[in-house]
């Protein structure tokens, strides 16, 4: 992967951070009240493939789930908008109802999640059938247990849909590690059902080497990352969580540092700018 | 100190595990508090079992367990959950008997919240279940009904559906009916509702109306207490059913079984009729104090100014 391309994404992933991190400050500070899905750590996902997206200049339709401010972010969705979501206000990009877990958007393609886990995945894998668009379903690695989760694995399959199933793979179902619930990996599930599936880190690179077979074939990638926040809210479960974004910033060094500062301020400055007009 | 709902519950699963050989499966049940402290800190080798996220699988997972002699008690974190949870029951469980002579008993405990939590998981969501044959459903609100819907459950061979709230786990008061044959009119309240209903009536008797007040536990068989017709019938102003689940179920049934054994108007107030958001303005919650006092009193004016033109 060149180095500009790296920074590119790096970039998404800093607009991310830095706005997840005011959110955990306003949850903090009880400026947002409703509960929040917090995607810290998990930034890459969204970043990477909305890079590389934007450089296949192709506009997916988006079902993503309830930890999706990255994914929103990371594919253009309006920050302020977004903001407001959170402050529950009507300007809000799902009118101040949606909060954080119901994000939708038209202006970037991104359908709503209702709040049952996976029922974005038939619903996801339906319209990408009528409209045969180039469509990424977004799962938590509990999501993609869901049973209508597999059938829809395997219809999306039959169908060979131009499909791409991200799983977001935290090892965490709220609390609960996947070691309890199951003995088996979604890689293995989407291979068995004949769908491309491979089981990767959230390194951008390790992404990107699967960027050539996107929306041409049914793909799954269970990608494995790190929550760093709570399922809900501001608190941390465990302070040794690998950090990506720390780890590609240190290996990307000034540019990337100086990268993040400025988001830092820019965004700092949004949410103050929206918090005085309450 | 009194027990309160929280610890009855708790004392209930832990009996059921460590002396009827019973199961307990839901999921993540382990994990952040233990379902509201509801459920006893054991393993899986003791009968707590870490079900997956297949919700309607898991929903057959329990059926299959109900089939066995091990009494399943099924934890549905949110009533809104059904959706998935239920078919499976709904159409195996609480039709084996009588299909087929097999009983399936299953200890659902379905638990309500509301305020800020979204779409679809929250409040009561009794309705999709009281429509449908074979499954009895209760509503306990204080420690002595939760004890007495384990006991019946135990001593019979049915699915029950146990529709909790949150909201009382900390309640280890008992809820009385209060009846008399003067009253101007009667509540008739489900679940949460229920604590709202005992302010309604203490705020209104300072205004000098005269407010009865029946429990409703049994939701399914509705279970229609003598002392609560001769209470409606001889109201002023007839009966008002609450409930936290959306009016055009349950509650508007029992209003017209009520209506047919008196003479008397029985209104209904529940979920108002749309989507709760996450947000708290777009909130749909329970009748609460106030606005059940604002029904009552647009009840008695109409009923005084429909008196007034015949
Ligand atoms: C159908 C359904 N079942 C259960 C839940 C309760 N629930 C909400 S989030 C969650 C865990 C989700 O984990 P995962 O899909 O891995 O996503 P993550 O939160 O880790 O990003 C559970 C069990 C739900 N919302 N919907
Ligand atoms: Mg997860």
């Amino acid at each position: 992967m060149n180095k500009n391309f790296r920074l590119e994404i790096f970039k998404k992933a800093s607009l991310c951070r830095n706005f997840e991190e005011r959110v955990i400050e306003n949850v903090n500070n009880k400026k947002i009240t409703t509960p929040v899905y917090v995607s810290a750590g998990q930034e890459f996902i969204a970043a990477t493939l909305s890079s590389i997206c934007k450089k296949k200049k192709i506009k997916p339709l988006i079902f993503g789930q309830h930890r999706c401010h990255s994914t929103y972010l990371a594919f253009g969705g309006n920050i302020i908008k977004l903001i407001d979501e959170l402050l529950g206000r009507e300007s809000g990009c799902t009118k101040g109802k949606g909060g954080s877990a119901s994000i939708h958007s038209k202006d970037i393609n991104m359908f709503g999640h209702d709040g049952l886990m996976g029922s974005n995945g038939p619903i996801g894998v339906g319209a990408c059938f009528a409209t045969k668009k180039p469509t990424i379903i977004f799962l938590g690695d509990a999501a993609a247990e869901e049973d209508y989760v597999l059938g829809a694995l395997g219809w999306a399959s039959h169908k060979k849909l131009p499909i791409l199933f991200i799983v977001e793979d935290n090892d965490l179902s709220i609390l609960t590690k996947k070691s309890v619930r199951r003995n088996w990996n979604m890689k293995d599930v989407a291979r068995s059902f004949k769908l491309e599936g491979h089981d990767i880190k959230d390194d951008p690179k390790e992404i990107e080497k699967h960027s050539n077979l996107f929306f041409k074939k049914p793909m799954l990638l269970n990608i494995n990352t790190n929550r760093i926040y709570w399922h809900a809210g501001s608190g941390i479960d465990n302070k040794k969580t690998f950090d990506r974004f720390r780890n590609e910033k240190t290996k990307l060094g000034n540019q990337a540092i100086k990268i993040d500062e400025q988001y830092k301020i820019n965004i700092k400055k949004l949410w103050k700018l929206q918090l005085e007009k309450q | 100190m009194e027990i309160t709902v929280r610890e009855t519950i708790k004392k209930t699963v832990l009996k059921h595990l460590k002396e009827k050989n019973g199961l307990i499966l839901g999921q993540c049940l382990s994990a952040v508090g233990w379902v509201g402290g509801t459920i006893p800190e054991l393993t899986e080798k003791e009968g707590v079992i870490e079900l997956s996220m297949a919700d309607v699988a898991n929903g057959g997972i329990v059926v299959g367990a109900g089939l066995s002699n091990r009494r399943p008690i099924y934890v549905i974190r949110y009533q809104g959950f059904n959706w998935f949870n239920a078919p499976i029951i709904l159409n195996y469980a609480c039709k084996s008997k009588e299909l087929w002579n097999v009983p399936c008993p299953i200890f659902i405990r379905g638990i309500a919240m509301e305020g800020s939590i979204g779409p679809v998981a929250g409040s009561s969501h009794c309705s999709l279940y009281y429509r449908m044959p074979g499954v009895k459903i209760i509503s306990p609100m204080t420690p002595k009904e939760y004890k007495l819907a384990y006991k019946s459950f135990m001593n019979e061979d049915e699915v029950y559906y146990v529709s909790e709230h949150r909201a009382s786990y900390g309640n280890h008061k008992e809820l009385n009916d209060f009846l008399s044959d003067d009253v101007d009119i009667i509540i008739f309240s489900i679940s949460i509702t229920r604590f709202e209903a005992q302010k309604v009536k203490e705020t209104l008797e300072k205004e000098n109306l005269k407010i009865a007040i029946a429990n409703i536990l049994w939701i399914k068989p509705f279970e229609i207490k003598d002392q609560w017709l001769r209470t409606l019938e001889k109201s002023k102003h007839g009966g008002i059913i609450l409930d936290d689940d959306y009016e055009s179920g349950v509650a508007s049934d029992m209003a017209y079984q009520l209506m047919k054994l008196s003479s008397k108007k029985v209104e209904v107030m529940g979920l108002k009729n749309q989507s709760a958001g996450f947000s708290k303005k777009s909130d749909n919650l329970p009748p609460n104090e106030k606005e059940i006092i604002k029904k009552i009193r647009e009840i008695i004016k109409k009923n005084v100014n429909y008196k007034n033109t015949l």
